[in-house]
């Protein structure tokens, strides 16, 4: 007999499809403008959380500096209109490239090391981009910050008599690019590089007697877990219209990586949730707002003792276990 | 034809030496068996030929080529492959995902390509898939596919590695006790799925505490002690051997005597 489907739906497909009317279905319910805001930061986010499931789910390495990538995606947007007269949007694709080749460079020396050692050195390159752009102030503005140009989007899409407001246009900008973003992730996990990166996390000397160049896949995953955290960064920038040295601090780049272990750092959707909450809960519960890190490092602390594989995981097999 | 020859090979660990001057050498479509009493250097030996240990002294060569000291998966290209004695399966991914995994070198290409999900990434994972099934058939282990590897038993999970390496479709495989935790009836399969890969033509070197195995399947066998290479020959031959015989017998009679002095 012929199953209904000629194929079964792929995971791949049903995050897509999740992911994509969750995005469209959203605004529907949305009380005020201000959470067309609140959707924007969580799709920002949550692309930068996507890359790291690449880096920390995918070849199960970690990083403690992702944010001084997004600055550097963040600074690009910010400087490229001024300095050097690029449109921003050809400024956020300037700060990617330049986030890939640092990331290149730094990453080959440090991805030697592993665990906690990979841990310092990471955390040790975020904080120097964090201290450079608040030292080097006759060119960044310093601990102040500077403006951002506008994306000239809302502009175009004026003149072709299309009329959406500032709020709006920056959901579906964002989701899109998430959306996109997550299609590449998912792409990769499945691909002969995603099994590369997957069976190097499970254990580096098989993954070497298979053939795999186990340096080579850990600095690819690197880079491109950098280039996501650098168009995150310039989106922010971009939708802010101001950016301060905050965006490469240290805490930035601990709130993604709690972001990305408390959904299940293994999957898109696992990470997209963690996104999600995480990025929510502030806005929503401004009350919690002086406590911010406290709830953070109590989540992950929470995360790592009972949920060691992430909540959607968890659930799953919490799940799975009630229905046999 | 000689495919593999390993050259006065040696390797210490803190001034101890592990292993001392071991030579041999390896042929297609025939099986090498190194056996020893516990200790006595094999597993060492394994890890100095595949490159995950850099060896202090001798030479390894791989079609008269000197490959001593190549990373690992630099041999992997050369057509070496190996299973491990404490089972290295990447327990976080399906069955099959394993096995595709072993075919990497034939399977890898562009990362961009990859991220793009270009249709010759995907005509790539199809065609690994399709290898992949069909040894998980050979290995008896279709049905397990879509399931975690870390759900299998012991004796699966051994099955599993060696599908993983022939998925590289090697020219020389080292298996590391692949009958080890296993019982009657999956040691009889083993055998004869050893004895049916060395009949493709591969060179098969096998480390096996299983002596009944060892003596049935083997072309020649290489005896250690000590780390160093006490007998090699046919395995009648060496069974018979005197020095043999007493690395056997005379460590166990050894360990009796203290067990009786203690």
């Amino acid at each position: 007999m012929r199953p209904l489907f000629a194929k079964p739906i792929s995971a791949k497909q049903a995050t897509l499809l999740v992911l994509l009317l969750l995005i469209a279905v959203a605004p529907a319910f949305f009380p005020s403008n201000f959470y067309y805001r609140v959707g924007t930061l969580i799709f920002i986010n949550g692309l930068a959380v996507t890359g790291l499931v690449v880096l920390i789910g995918y070849a199960g390495q970690i990083s403690l500096g992702h944010a001084g990538f997004a600055g550097l995606g963040a600074y690009a947007c910010a400087l490229g209109p001024v300095h050097l007269g690029l449109p921003p949007a050809l400024s956020l694709v300037l700060g990617a490239v330049l986030s890939g080749l640092l990331a290149w460079l730094v990453g080959r020396p440090i991805l030697r090391l592993k665990g906690h050692y990979l841990a310092i050195a990471t955390l040790g390159f975020g904080v120097l981009v964090s201290m450079v752009l608040a030292n080097e102030a006759w060119l960044t503005g310093g601990p102040d910050g500077m403006a951002v140009a506008d994306l000239g989007l809302r502009g175009l899409l004026k003149s072709a008599g299309i009329k959406v407001g500032n709020a709006e246009l920056w959901y579906w900008l964002a989701g899109l690019i998430l959306l996109a973003g997550a299609w590449l992730a998912l792409n990769l996990k499945d691909s002969p590089s995603g099994r590369a990166l997957r069976s190097l996390h499970d254990s580096e000397v098989a993954a070497r007697t298979v053939g795999v160049d186990v340096a080579r896949y850990k600095l690819s995953a690197f880079v491109i877990s950098a280039v996501y955290a650098s168009v995150s960064g310039s989106l922010l920038a971009l939708t802010n219209r101001f950016v301060t040295p905050d965006i490469a601090n240290f805490l930035h780049s601990i709130e993604l990586v709690t972001m990305t272990v408390l959904g299940g750092a293994g999957t898109v959707i696992g990470a997209a949730t963690g996104a999600l909450l995480l990025t929510a809960l502030p806005q929503v519960l401004t009350a919690l707002q002086e406590y911010e890190h406290i709830v953070f490092g109590l989540i992950m602390m929470l995360v790592m003792i009972f949920l060691p594989d992430g909540l959607l995981p968890s659930l799953h097999r919490l799940l799975r276990r009630r229905v046999s | 034809m000689t495919l593999l020859s390993v050259e006065g090979l040696g390797i210490d660990f803190g001034g101890v030496t592990a292993v001392d001057g071991v030579g041999f050498t390896a042929e297609p479509g025939r099986i090498v068996s190194v056996i020893g009493p516990n200790g006595a250097g094999k597993t060492t030996l394994f890890n100095m030929i595949s490159g995950v240990y850099l060896p202090h002294r001798g030479r390894v060569r791989l079609d008269g080529e000197d490959v001593t000291g190549l990373a690992p998966n630099r041999l992997a290209e050369r057509g070496l492959s190996r299973t491990f004695q404490n089972l290295q399966v990447f327990l976080r991914m399906s069955v099959l995902d394993n096995v595709m995994a072993g075919r990497h070198l034939a399977e890898r290409g562009s990362t961009l390509a990859d991220l793009l999900g270009l249709p010759s990434t995907r005509r790539r994972s199809r065609e690994t898939e399709r290898a992949a099934r069909a040894l998980l058939e050979r290995v008896g282990l279709e049905r397990a596919a879509e399931r975690e590897a870390s759900a299998l038993s012991y004796g699966a999970l051994k099955r599993l590695e060696i599908a993983r390496a022939l998925a590289a479709r090697p020219r020389l495989l080292l298996l590391d006790e692949p009958a080890a935790g296993c019982n009657p009836v999956e040691t009889e399969e083993i055998d004869a799925l050893i004895a049916a890969i060395a009949a493709e033509g591969v060179a098969v070197l096998l480390v096996e505490h299983d002596m009944k195995l060892v003596m049935k399947i083997s072309h020649h066998v290489v005896v250690l002690d000590h780390g160093e290479k006490i007998a090699e020959g046919a395995p009648e031959a060496v069974a018979r051997d005197p020095k043999v015989v007493e690395a056997y017998l005379g460590a166990h009679a050894g360990r009796e005597g203290s067990h009786a002095l203690g």
